[in-house]
Formats: C-alpha cells, sequence, structure tokens
C-alpha cells in the first residue's frame, strides 16, 4: 500500500500531537498507509500517539534548523520525503504554517493543491465547502502528488492501533529557508480555553452583548463548556473583544461541534465563518435576527437572562 | 525603496457569491467587483512604509477587464504607479498559475519588499505570496500582525495559534498581510483625481514571457468534479424566553449530549 504523507502538529504549550493530527490520520488511512512527519524533539513520545491513530511510521525532522526558520523547513523535508517514499498524497492541516507549506511545496514539486478539504474520499477526491460554507465543492488533483490541507473538525478521529516507528529525517534545509529567521516566540495568555479554530464547543457574543463587560457573561458559559470564545465583528469593531477572536468572512472560520451565537445577527459576514458547525444554537431578542435561520435551537430573549441562567443549569448538570 | 503591492478583485465582501454552472468557475458578474478587503491592509501597510522610508508603490494585479478599477482604487489610495495582467486566457486560473504569473511580473523589477494580504476574501485559500515567495526564491514573512523596516531587514509579527513570532529577514521579501495590522485610508478626492494621472502599465502574457497553455482553467492542477448550494438545514425549534429559556436550552443541549 502507499504511503500518505501526513504532517503532525504539536500544541505550542504541552507538546503533545494535537487533535488535528489525528484527524488528517483517520482521512489518510482511505488513502493508503499513513507515516506522520514530525517537527523538533520528543518524536519517540509522540510516536505512541502516531500509532494509536494509524501511522506506522514518524519521520522525525529535530535540530535547531527546522524550528528557527519559518514554513520553508516543513516544505524542505516533506519534497525530500516525497521523492523518498512517493507517497500516494501528502495532508497538512490547515493551519496558516500549513497552507503556506502546502501551497509552497506544490510549487516545488509541480503538484496540485487542494485547501481547507472537510473530507476525503478513497479515491482522493476532495469535499471543500466554499462561499462561507454556502456551496459544497467536491474536486480532485489533476497533476503530481495531491496536497490537501484539512480542515480542524473535518472527521471524528477513529483510532486504528499499530506500531509506529522513528525515521530519522537527514534532509538539511534549504538556502532559501534561512532567508527568514524566527527571533523570537510570544505566547499569548489564553486562559486555559482551547484554540477557536479547533474547539469543539464554540460560544461567541456580538452586538447585542453590548460592551466589552458584556462579554464576560459570554466567557462564564464557554468555560462552563470548555469551549472557545468567539465575537463577531461588529463586537470587535466596536472593541469589546480582541480580534483574533472575530469569526467570519475577514476572521476565523470555525466547524465545531457546537456553536452558541449569542446578540448576533447572522449577517453573511459572520455565518461566513461558522456556518459548517454541527449544532447551532442561537440566542437574540429580534425574533427576526436572520441567524434563527440556521439554528437547530434558537431563544428569543434578552441574553443578560438566559446566558447565565444556561450557564448555571450547565454547571448544575454537570456536577 | 521600491514596493510592490499584489491586490485582487473580488466580489463585494457583504455578496452572496456562487459559481458559474457553465465552467465551475466563480460568477463574478453576479456582484459588485471591489478591491480584496484583506489588500486593503496590504496597500496601506506599502503606503506607510514608503512615507516613513521614502520610495515607491507600484500595485500588481492580474483580473479581468474590470480590475482596472481596483488597480485605480489603490491609486487614488496613493500609489504611485500600477501593473495590470489581463489576458482571457488567464480565466479559471488556479492559484499555482496565479503565482506564476505574478512573479514574472514582479521578478526582476527590484522591489525591496512585495506585500499582499494575507487571503482573498473569495478563494481564501492564503497560499499566493508563499508561492510567490518560493518562485523568486526570497524571504517569506507572512501573516504579519506588524511591519517594521530597518535598514536593510524587514521584521514582522506573524500571527500564530498561540500568539505571535516575530520574524526577521533580509530585503528583498515577500509580506502578507492580516486584518487591523492599520486602519486603511479612505481615497480622497484630490487622491482620485490624481489616480486618473497616474501611469498603469497593461501587461498580456506574451508580455511577460509566459506561454498561454500554461495558465487559465485547462492548465489547472486541480478541477471541480461537480458543486452543489448547500442543502437548507431543516428548521429548528425556537422558542420566546419566558423566564426559562436558559434551562430550556440546557435540556436541549442534554439531548444533544454535550452536558
Amino acid at each position: 500500500m502507499s504511503t500518505v504523507l501526513v504532517l503532525a502538529e504539536r500544541d505550542a504549550s504541552s507538546g503533545v500531537v494535537k487533535k488535528t493530527t489525528w484527524e488528517l490520520l483517520t482521512l489518510a488511512r482511505r488513502l493508503g498507509e499513513p507515516a506522520a512527519v514530525w517537527f523538533g524533539d520528543g518524536a519517540a513520545d509522540a510516536a505512541a500517539t502516531l500509532g494509536e491513530y494509524g501511522a506506522t511510521a514518524v519521520y522525525a525532522a529535530e535540530g535547531a534548523d527546522m524550528s528557527d526558520h519559518p514554513v520553508v523547513p516543513i516544505v524542505d523535508v516533506l519534497a525530500a520525503l516525497v521523492t523518498e517514499v512517493d507517497p500516494a498524497a501528502v495532508l497538512v492541516p490547515s493551519s496558516a504554517d500549513g497552507k503556506e507549506a502546502a501551497g509552497r511545496l506544490a510549487v516545488r514539486i509541480g503538484s496540485g493543491v487542494i485547501t481547507d478539504a472537510v473530507d476525503i474520499d478513497a479515491s482522493g477526491v476532495a469535499t471543500q465547502s466554499v462561499f462561507g460554507g454556502s456551496t459544497v465543492v467536491h474536486s480532485k488533483v489533476t497533476r503530481g502528488v495531491p496536497i490537501y490541507t484539512v480542515r480542524p473538525n473535518s472527521v471524528a478521529p477513529e483510532s486504528a492501533p499499530t506500531t509506529c516507528d522513528v525515521k530519522n529525517v537527514e534532509t538539511s534545509i534549504s538556502d532559501v529557508a534561512k532567508t527568514a529567521r524566527v527571533v523570537e516566540r510570544t505566547v499569548a495568555a489564553k486562559g486555559g480555553r482551547p484554540e477557536l479554530t479547533e474547539a469543539a464547543v464554540v460560544v461567541s457574543g456580538g452586538r447585542g452583548v453590548g460592551g466589552a463587560d458584556g462579554f464576560e457573561v459570554i466567557e462564564k458559559l464557554a468555560d462552563s463548556l470548555g469551549a472557545a470564545v468567539g465575537a463577531s465583528r461588529a463586537a470587535t469593531d466596536a472593541g469589546w473583544y480582541p480580534h483574533q477572536y472575530q469569526v467570519g468572512q475577514t476572521g476565523k472560520t470555525v466547524s465545531p461541534q457546537l456553536y452558541i451565537a449569542n446578540g448576533i445577527s447572522g449577517a453573511i459576514q459572520h455565518r461566513a465563518g461558522m456556518q459548517t458547525s454541527k449544532v447551532v444554537v442561537v440566542v437574540n431578542k429580534d425574533s427576526e435576527a436572520p441567524l434563527f435561520e440556521l439554528a437547530d435551537f434558537g431563544v428569543v430573549g434578552d441574553l443578560f437572562e438566559v446566558v447565565p441562567q444556561l450557564t448555571d443549569e450547565i454547571q448544575s448538570r454537570s456536577n | 525603496m521600491k514596493i510592490a503591492v499584489c491586490v485582487k478583485q473580488v466580489p463585494d465582501t457583504w455578496a452572496e457569491k456562487a459559481l458559474s454552472p457553465d465552467d465551475s468557475t466563480l460568477d463574478r458578474a453576479a456582484a459588485d467587483g471591489v478591491l480584496n478587503e484583506l489588500d486593503e491592509y496590504a496597500v496601506e501597510e506599502a503606503l506607510q512604509i514608503a512615507e516613513a522610508h521614502g520610495g515607491e508603490v507600484t500595485v500588481v494585479s492580474m483580473g479581468p477587464e474590470r480590475a482596472a478599477e481596483t488597480v485605480r482604487k489603490a491609486l487614488s489610495m496613493g500609489a504611485d504607479a500600477g501593473i495590470h495582467i489581463v489576458d482571457d486566457a488567464l480565466h479559471g486560473s488556479d492559484a499555482i498559475a496565479t503565482s506564476a504569473v505574478l512573479s514574472a511580473a514582479l521578478e526582476g523589477k527590484g522591489f525591496d519588499l512585495i506585500v499582499f494580504g494575507s487571503e482573498s476574501t473569495d478563494a481564501r485559500m492564503s497560499v499566493v505570496p508563499a508561492m510567490v515567495a518560493e518562485r523568486l526564491g526570497i524571504a517569506q514573512v507572512t501573516f504579519a500582525q506588524r511591519v517594521t523596516v530597518s535598514g536593510s531587514d524587514v521584521t514582522i509579527e506573524r500571527v500564530t495559534d498561540y500568539g505571535f513570532d516575530t520574524v526577521s529577514a533580509a530585503m528583498p521579501a515577500v509580506v502578507s498581510v492580516v486584518e487591523k495590522i492599520n486602519e486603511p485610508r479612505y481615497p480622497s478626492f484630490k487622491g482620485i483625481m490624481a489616480a486618473k494621472k497616474k501611469p498603469v502599465e497593461t501587461l498580456s502574457i506574451v508580455d511577460l514571457g509566459l506561454e498561454a497553455a500554461t495558465v487559465g482553467q485547462a492548465a489547472a492542477w486541480s478541477a471541480v468534479e461537480d458543486f452543489a448550494a448547500r442543502p437548507p438545514k431543516p428548521a429548528g425549534t425556537i422558542v420566546a424566553d419566558e423566564g426559562d429559556g436558559g434551562s430550556r436550552i440546557a435540556t436541549y443541549l442534554t439531548e444533544q449530549k454535550f452536558i
């Protein structure tokens, strides 16, 4: 069976294999035999988790050169591995690094690339959800080794335990990789909440939250569910919540199992960023809010009454 | 300092977008074309760098005839000159071909910085800046929330999932900027009038030394098999809050096994 290369991701703070990697390995098994590619130290520890999800090998690219320069070392290593193992496909996560590495790799090895796949079938046909989720597209790479970037939460990880061998990558990085250098990494305080684009549950607030103070009730609800906090553009533009939490056309795209929108009317700008969420709950005092059209469950009411009550109920039911 | 800023004309951010049933490409006629919102930040950043360090800003755009409006928009914001690559053969080009065309237009012109928005609001791939850096063999400093030029170096804050990385490179370099890096200026009346007199070079594929067979839909390295509008969601349960709205959501979430 052909190898399928999977770019593994690690959590920036804990260093462990991310859930997105389990998802990629699950999809990769449909196309062939997954082999993970790991950057930095800790490959031997990661191998146990990677094997749990079906990776038969992990290519370990260790050394400072690999982490001191952005994106291009990933391309150098993947390009060398493509030559070495002649894979059936290359899967990378739809992160900033992942998408850029995929794009550069496509140019370098002369292959087509499909970004933001939400599914890939055994014949290599990818499903994409475009234009803010309003259109579902099936497409296929027609030249070279297909390269896919896969969105978080696209598939439920399924375990398929196997033995995962660690193989050291001998590739040295290119001169062009060395043209840019990471001088410093700054880790922003996240208050222990999950990463917005990868979270299973997202709780967000919009214009109806009324001000920065109002986000306290949104955060409390989020914390009761172990959720990430999002915001509509109206809320971030008003300075009520930091811009990097904006969900929408010009912000983050999320596709969680559960999305709870509070005081968000649902202009296309916002729907474009959350339309593919599996279950949508909407709280808004305006019964005409367009977001109710996407709601699986909606409450027409004042979020400052509904949300605290919900938070209390969740806390008492969870105990 | 010579700065290029690459911009794209896209359907209005607020418009519903659709693929054309004829060839599965974006139906650009269905909505007004605007300067890609994220590219406005790129133009503003290029102008600010040129204002602070001296230099000239050239707008580069690949797109159909009417994308000339988008080049003019950037000129009216204050860019000095434009390059518009327009050719019927380009219709349906993928990101691979787009990056080849832009690279051909940029190469050998002595640009110190090539600035992009981090993505277009229509295709949303975020790959073209990286592809152009790959083709030109120059540094890539992308997803910047801050750009600082000092001497022959450019240093940026690259937005990451966990915060940001400070990344430094010697110019020439490809930069892409994220939303809100700055406040894009509105074109003034004077700027709009001045833009009409600024030079815009219109180039075809042949002018760039490329062959028509290497661009456009037929040459794309991926292809759409089929597409469909997402089926409308079945109507959900909407209730009015009668003092028990929060509890009712909790009950629903329990049924759905989220609690």
